[in-house]
Formats: C-alpha cells, structure tokens, sequence
C-alpha cells in the first residue's frame, strides 16, 4: 500500500473501524463476483468516489496511482496474452477496485481503531477457542509491518540515488533484505520482552 | 558553495521548510534543531534526494534536481542507519562498488578500495563480512564508500544516532580532519565546537545562524 492513516474529519473517517472494515471485505467478494465490466467499472468509479469524499490529498492519489499503474499494466500484458482483452479487462478492473478499496481503508483509519474494532467484534467467538486478542495483535502486526516496509524501502532507494545506484539491483535488494531481516528479528524480541508468547 | 534562496517545502499540506535563505561556504557547517524541524529536507535538498516546492538551490551553481547525477558525483551523503548503504558482501567489494564507473580494473578498484579503507581506520577489514562489523566500523565503512569517490562536499544526517560516545567522538574527529566541506546534521551538541557554523532549524525556519557558542545557546534556551 502506499502508506498510512491521514487524519481527517470527512464522512468515511467517523464511519467506525470495525463497520469500515466489513465493508471492504465485501466490496471484496462483490469485486471477485461480477464478472461484467460495466459493474465493475461502476464499482471503481464509486471507490474513486471514496478518495473525493475523504479529501485524499493530490499527492497520496498520485502515488496509488503510479503504484496501480504498473500493476495493472503488468497483470494486463500477462492475462492478455493468457487469456485475451476482454478477460484482462474484467481482471484489471477487480484489481483496481479492490486495492483502491483497502488503501482508502487505510487512509482513512487508524490501525489502534481496527485493532480494537477486531478484538471487540471476535469476542463473542471466545468460547469457540478464538483469541480475540491475537487476532488483534495479528493485524496490527501486520499492517506495521507493511508500514516499516515501505520506510525500509523509501530510505535504501534514497541511499542507493546517493551512490549514483539508482539502477543497479543489488543495491536496493542486499540493504533491503538486511534490513527486513534484522528488523523482523528486533520485533521478535520486543515481542518477547513485552510478555508474548509466554502463553 | 551551497545555495538556497528562499527554499520552502511542504509535504501535501504540511509546510516543513519556509524562507530558507543560506550561503554555506565554510568548511564545517552543522544543522540542529528538534526532531522535525525539517533538517533532513534541507540536507536532502543538497544533492537533488527532494526537490524544493518553492524557491531555488545550487550548488556551485548546479540545480540538484535538475542535475541530479553530476550534483551527487561531487556531494557524497552519509545516513543515520549505514544498513542502507551497505550493498556488498565485504568491507572491500563495498567500498569497490563505488568505483565501478570509474574506468579501473578489477585489482586496481580493489587496491584503492583497500588504502581507502586502511586511510579511514578500517585498515584490514577488505575481506571482511560488511554486515558484521560494529556500527561504529560500518559507518566508517559508509563514509569510506564516499570518500573513495573524492567528492568535495559531504552531507552526513546524523551519522552519530546509532554510535556510542567514543564512537561518537572518533566518528566526528574523523569528519573534521578531511579536506571536504561537510554539512553535518546532528543532536550531538557536544561535538560541534570546532564548527565554523552552526544554523539551528525551528518548525521549518532558520531561528539561530552563528559561531557554535553562540547558535548552541540560542538552541538551548529554545528546547529549555
Ligand atoms: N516523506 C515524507 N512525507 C510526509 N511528511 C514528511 C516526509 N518526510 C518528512 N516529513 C515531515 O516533514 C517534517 C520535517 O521532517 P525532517 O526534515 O525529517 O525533520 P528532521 O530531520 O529535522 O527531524 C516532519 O514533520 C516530518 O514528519
Ligand atoms: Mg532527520
């Protein structure tokens, strides 16, 4: 995703979590059941919609865009030569729409109010042997995780440009590994030293 | 010379740099100011990493972000986590990397990766796993790599966060004892005595521009 939680006061930012959540869930299943692209170019005008209603800053919408774009453009030279236009048409469409849908989620959230929506929300299941609060801890791990993932990668591209490296492959995948690996190791010990997985 | 000429920045709506005007010609120029008070921009402006969204800079006469490439060639940048820059297996082939424009072969690039080495304290480290050293030696290993390149000015932002006080020190000697003109962004307030320049950034704004005394004062009442 391109990045992380825009305070703002727009409809969709005082829309709670948990509700917030479910409906990306399924915009989801709706997106990956129509199969018409009128539908579903109707499904991503509405989620670009989203992006007017929460006053999405120009810059945030350009790197999804970007971001999107090469997606897309990838899936689409792939799925054409598979399977022909009109199947990668209808493929690029629910691409577009879905991730739209979850990095509006993101933008328009924040990670300690989805945490908390899960962990209320899955309570009723405790007695079915569900942890509400490790599924909790589970999604806001990983959505930290993509958060420093994309700060690990904006500052090893930085210092790959200093080295004049730009294009050089090596240069972004050693640090970024590194880099991924040790930080993986520090949060399995801060993990460890705030009492989890002591049972 | 470095130039900025009523530089601002904002990022969306933020404004993080505004009415920056500075003419940095000394040899040992450092920035401070609290976190966010938008020195990493600035210094990232010197070699063309963020483009100004307003006013201009220059560095002898160069614009940074138009030319990017020959800019860096003559400004070298240290970051705080030399994890990012440290692409290669070892100490030498590291420093070797930087060289492979240069024309040189194969034993000749690491031949000079090695005195470079050897000149920056690292002296027997060339086959050393470069992941391996201590941050004190991988930062030297990161300033090396610049070096090597023999750019005439060096931007470091705050190549000190993650050393101890010794190295810290060392780190620090090292910096001012090179022929560069060096722009130094730090916290560390205790190792700019022997700066010729000290600019003290507040909420985006130079407040402070003065001898170390005098600016580290300055910076001092407004954190107090
Ligand atoms: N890539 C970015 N996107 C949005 N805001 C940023 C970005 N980089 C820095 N900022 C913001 O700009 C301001 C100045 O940042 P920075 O120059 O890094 O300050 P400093 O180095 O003095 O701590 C901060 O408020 C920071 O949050
Ligand atoms: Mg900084």
């Amino acid at each position: 995703m391109t990045g992380w939680y825009e305070p703002g006061t727009s409809p969709l930012h005082r829309i709670p979590a948990g509700w917030k959540f479910l409906a990306v869930l399924a915009l989801a299943a709706l997106v990956f059941a129509l199969r018409s692209p009128v539908w579903l170019g109707g499904v991503c005008a509405a989620v670009l919609l989203g992006y007017a209603v929460a006053r999405v800053t120009p810059r945030r919408c350009l790197q999804l865009a970007r971001m999107l774009g090469m997606l897309v453009l990838l899936v689409f030279a792939m799925q054409w030569w598979l399977l022909g236009a009109g199947q990668a048409l209808v493929v690029c469409l629910r691409i577009v729409a879905a991730l739209a849908a979850a990095n509006l989620f993101t933008v328009t959230t924040r990670v300690e109010d989805l945490v908390f929506a899960v962990e209320r929300g899955l309570r009723p299941f405790t007695r079915l042997g569900v942890r509400p609060d490790r599924v909790g801890l589970l999604i806001g791990l990983t959505l930290q995780a993509v958060a420093a993932l994309s700060m690990i990668s904006a500052e090893v591209r930085e210092a790959a440009k200093a080295r004049g490296a730009e294009r050089s492959i090596p240069a972004f995948a050693v640090p970024f590994l590194v880099r991924t690996l040790r930080h993986a190791d520090e949060l399995g010990e801060a993990l460890a030293a705030r009492g989890e997985g002591d049972g | 010379m470095i130039e900025f000429a009523d530089v601002g920045h904002r990022y969306g709506d933020r404004v993080v740099l505004s009415g920056v005007d500075l003419r940095l010609a000394e040899q040992r120029v450092a920035f401070v100011g609290a976190n966010g008070s938008g020195k990493s921009t600035l210094a990232r402006m010197i070699n063309g990493l963020v483009p100004p969204t307003s006013g201009r800079v220059r560095v002898d006469g160069l614009d940074p972000s138009r030319d990017g490439r020959e800019v860096r060639r003559r400004v070298g940048f240290v970051f705080a986590n030399p994890d990012s820059q440290i692409v290669m297996p070892t100490a030498g082939e590291d420093v070797a990397f930087s060289l492979r424009r240069s024309g040189l072969s194969k034993r000749e690039r690491a031949e000079r990766a090695a005195q470079a080495l050897a000149e920056y304290g690292l002296d027997g480290y060339a086959d050393h796993p470069a992941h391996q050293l201590s941050g004190g030696q991988k930062q030297l290993l990161a300033l090396c790599a610049m070096l090597v390149l023999d750019p005439d000015v060096l931007v470091c932002d705050e190549p000190t966060t993650l050393l101890d006080l010794r190295n810290k020190r060392r780190f620090v000697e090292r910096l001012t004892g090179l022929r560069q003109q060096i722009v130094l962004v730090t916290h560390d307030l205790d190792l700019l005595e022997s700066f010729d320049r000290v600019i003290v950034l507040d909420e985006g704004r130079v407040v402070a521009d003065d001898r170390p005394e005098h600016a580290l004062r300055h910076y001092r009442t407004l954190v107090t």
